[in-house]
């Protein structure tokens, strides 16, 4: 709750009234936030708890308050392929998207100069075109008598001789749309860097690589871990890139959630996915922050 | 045309929509202290609760104020209506105002059977308007409206045209008589291709049976609709199945020859109209598609039925029982009876006319359009194409979730 930690430094000062009266402004200025939290993320969660354990009452679309846990398991037994191949394509999308981002953002932060206002509203020139829009586009980039496919074809590298409506398409796709999430949270942390360290570093007879691996690297570590979560997270999630660019074979748990609530209209059961779904992600984000705060991300 | 998927920021808003917070829910909400009451009551709304059970039979039907306000608002389908191409205005709906008086608010917001029921199903369940007069909507869906009460039954005498119905379509099983629904066009799904290109793979340039789609030249080349009935359809009447009139084991057997061709990697895509732009880049050579899209792509690309029999599907036109216009939404129907309006949309859309003499009606606006057999099939045609069995609600959830599982969902 890093929301709390206004009222915690508002009490260093001991002296009695004082005290209370700031605690109760703090108290004041969380309303509005704990109120906007309460009404659109916890009302509908524990909607969803309770929907996520409803049972069918015969008629399709219908359902009736209950303690349904079966609901989980035909989630877990139906869909167990989409949930893992949710999380492998948005992991190598996060791979891929850090690996792509970070040299970028450094070249940002240290050497773009005057042109660097310039670079940072190019990243982010994307989102002015609609999220839909880009991921069609992407269909005529890697259509198979496209550029890149023909190109790719002729040197023998592509298994089905073809790039759309398979994995690899979707993993371009969702790395691409996730791209700036990773990006400017980077740019963010590596700006800070005082790069005077550097400059340090390189006094005391480190080389380039052992200054970057010692300095750089673990002062940008907290971009790293937010611009991560901000890609894996919603790629995990997506189902257009899946829908639009992928095959019947690459599905993901968003489409399967989708399909679950407008097409059979069994709300439980795409609760159920829901909630699934976010269990694995806060253990996952639990245990990944757990390990960024030590060194053992290094 | 006629039955988009569901897109994918449509269905994002529906979702939403789903999850239980719509205004009268959160006012409801800020109402209740308690978690636990607050839960239930949300709860409740996320999956529609018993009590407001679809089965009942609807409410009864709204006051009608045509005589007080002169407009009906229609709600149909994208491109399925004549349209100036340079004005962008509707000349046979104009040429209807021009004649009554009436005004038509005419909106083409319904992409999807399914998307649209789930947009206004709890206002339907509860009586409250949905400020449409008229809807347009595929056969399964408009019997499952008339099953559960939403629609109303139509005057017959203040339509006189309606008679103009073609025989064929008088007796259906979800509306005998045609009580409450009108139909507006149908048309075919059947097979499409391009011409060229299937020539380079199988060495010739036209399909006619199933086999011949799951060539494995053709690997990684064909689509499927993800309209079941299309789909499925066409499949079962290939293993000899009749798609009218199947059992379970049929049906499943349909599935396992889907589910084998998904598996191989035979299947590039299952999807609603996306196969145009698929077909058009080269990217797919074969589709099982619908008969009045290939029209819009042009002589390169051929269309047929399988041999073996293609399905032919029906939208209809309903009012809805909360609908506020009635007379004026009848004064509609009964202007689009009149054969020579039917013919001129028809020459616009491309699809199956239902309406007895728009044929010749046709033949004064275009002749060759007249002889058209996917605007006015021959009984040969009509007799090797199938209209999909009818379902009730839980065969349709039961069977959409086989289909859905088969194609990746």
């Amino acid at each position: 709750m890093p929301a709390l930690a206004p009222v915690a430094g508002g009490t260093k000062v001991p002296s009695g009234a004082g005290v209370q009266r700031r605690a109760r402004t703090a108290y004041l200025l969380l309303i509005p936030g704990i109120a906007w939290l309460g009404l659109f993320f916890v009302v509908p969660l524990v909607s969803l708890f309770f929907t996520s354990l409803q049972a069918p009452t015969g008629t399709p679309g219908v359902y009736q308050p209950g303690f349904e846990v079966a609901n989980y398991v035909t989630a877990i037994s139906d869909y167990w392929p989409q949930f893992i191949r949710s999380f492998i394509y948005s992991g190598i999308a996060t791979v891929l998207a850090l690996v792509i981002a970070y040299p970028l953002a450094y070249f940002i932060a240290f050497r773009a100069g005057k042109w660097r206002a310039l670079l940072l509203v190019l990243v982010v020139a994307p989102f002015f075109a609609s999220f839909l829009l880009r991921t069609y586009a992407w269909r005529t980039i890697l259509a198979d008598e496209g550029f890149i496919t023909t190109t790719l074809n002729a040197l023998h590298l592509l298994p089905d001789n073809r790039i759309l409506n398979t994995p690899i398409a979707v993993i371009a796709g969702l790395t691409y749309n996730f791209l700036p999430f990773m990006i400017l949270p980077l740019y963010a942390a590596l700006e800070r860097i005082d790069p005077r360290l550097i400059e340090a570093a390189g006094d005391l007879y480190s080389s380039p690589f052992t200054g970057f691996r010692k300095v750089v690297w673990p002062l940008s570590l907290p971009g790293v871990v937010a611009g991560t979560l901000l890609t894996f997270i919603p790629a995990s999630g997506d189902y257009i890139n899946a829908t639009l660019l992928g095959s019947p074979q690459d599905r993901m748990v968003g489409n399967a959630i989708q399909t679950n609530f407008l097409q059979f209209r069994d709300y439980p059961v795409a609760s159920a996915l829901s909630f699934i779904m976010m269990a694995i992600i806060l253990t996952l984000v639990f245990v990944y922050i757990r390990r960024a705060g030590t060194e053992d991300l290094v | 045309m006629s039955k988009r998927p569901l897109s994918p920021e449509a269905s994002a808003v529906v979702a939403m929509a789903r999850s239980g917070l719509s205004r009268r829910r959160l006012l409801q909400v800020a109402g209740i202290t308690g978690v636990a009451a607050t839960a239930a009551a949300c709860g409740a709304g996320g999956g529609g609760t018993a009590s407001s059970s679809g089965a009942a039979p609807g409410p009864s039907p709204a006051q009608d104020l045509s005589d007080t306000e002169k407009f009906v608002n229609w709600a149909n389908w994208p491109l399925y209506i004549d349209v100036d191409d340079a004005t962008g205005a509707y000349p046979t709906l104009e040429a209807f105002t021009a004649a009554t008086g009436i005004t038509v608010n005419y909106t083409e917001d319904i992409n999807d059977n399914n998307e649209f029921f789930a947009k206004v199903r709890a206002q339907l369940e509860s009586g409250q308007s949905i400020d449409r007069d008229i809807v347009v909507l595929t056969d399964w869906m408009a019997a499952l409206w008339i099953q559960s009460g939403f629609a109303v039954k139509l005057d017959k005498a203040a339509m006189p045209n309606s008679a103009n119905l073609l025989p064929n379509y008088t007796n259906v099983s979800f509306d005998p008589g045609r009580e409450y629904s009108l139909p507006w066009f149908s048309g075919f799904g059947c097979f499409g291709w391009n011409k060229a290109l299937l020539q380079e793979a199988l060495g010739t340039d036209t399909l006619t049976s199933l086999s011949q789609l799951w060539d494995p030249k053709l690997k990684g080349r064909i689509t499927l609709l993800s309209e079941m009935r299309d789909t499925m359809g066409i499949i079962m009447a290939a293993q000899g199945a009749d798609p009218s009139n199947f059992t379970d084991d049929q049906f499943q057997a349909a599935i396992a020859e889907l589910q084998a061709q998904i598996d191989s990697g035979q299947v590039r895509q299952v999807s609603g109209n996306d196969y145009i732009a698929a077909l058009e880049t080269g990217d797919v050579i074969a589709v099982i598609g619908w008969s009045g899209d290939m029209f819009q792509l042009g002589d390169d690309f051929g269309v047929g039925l399988p041999d073996t029999g293609g399905m032919l599907w029906t939208d209809n036109m309903l009012i809805p029982s909360v609908a506020t216009h009635k007379k004026n939404a009848e004064a509609v129907m009964n202007y689009y009876y009149d054969p020579k309006v039917a013919a001129e949309v028809a020459a616009y859309v491309q699809y199956v006319s239902p309406v007895a003499g728009a044929k010749e009606a046709m033949a004064a606006i275009d002749p060759a359009l007249a002889e058209n057999q996917w605007i006015f099939p021959s009984e040969e045609k009509l007799a090797n194409s199938f209209v999909f069995m009818t379902l009730t609600p839980e065969q349709d959830v039961a069977y959409q979730r086989e289909f859905q599982k088969a194609i990746g969902f």
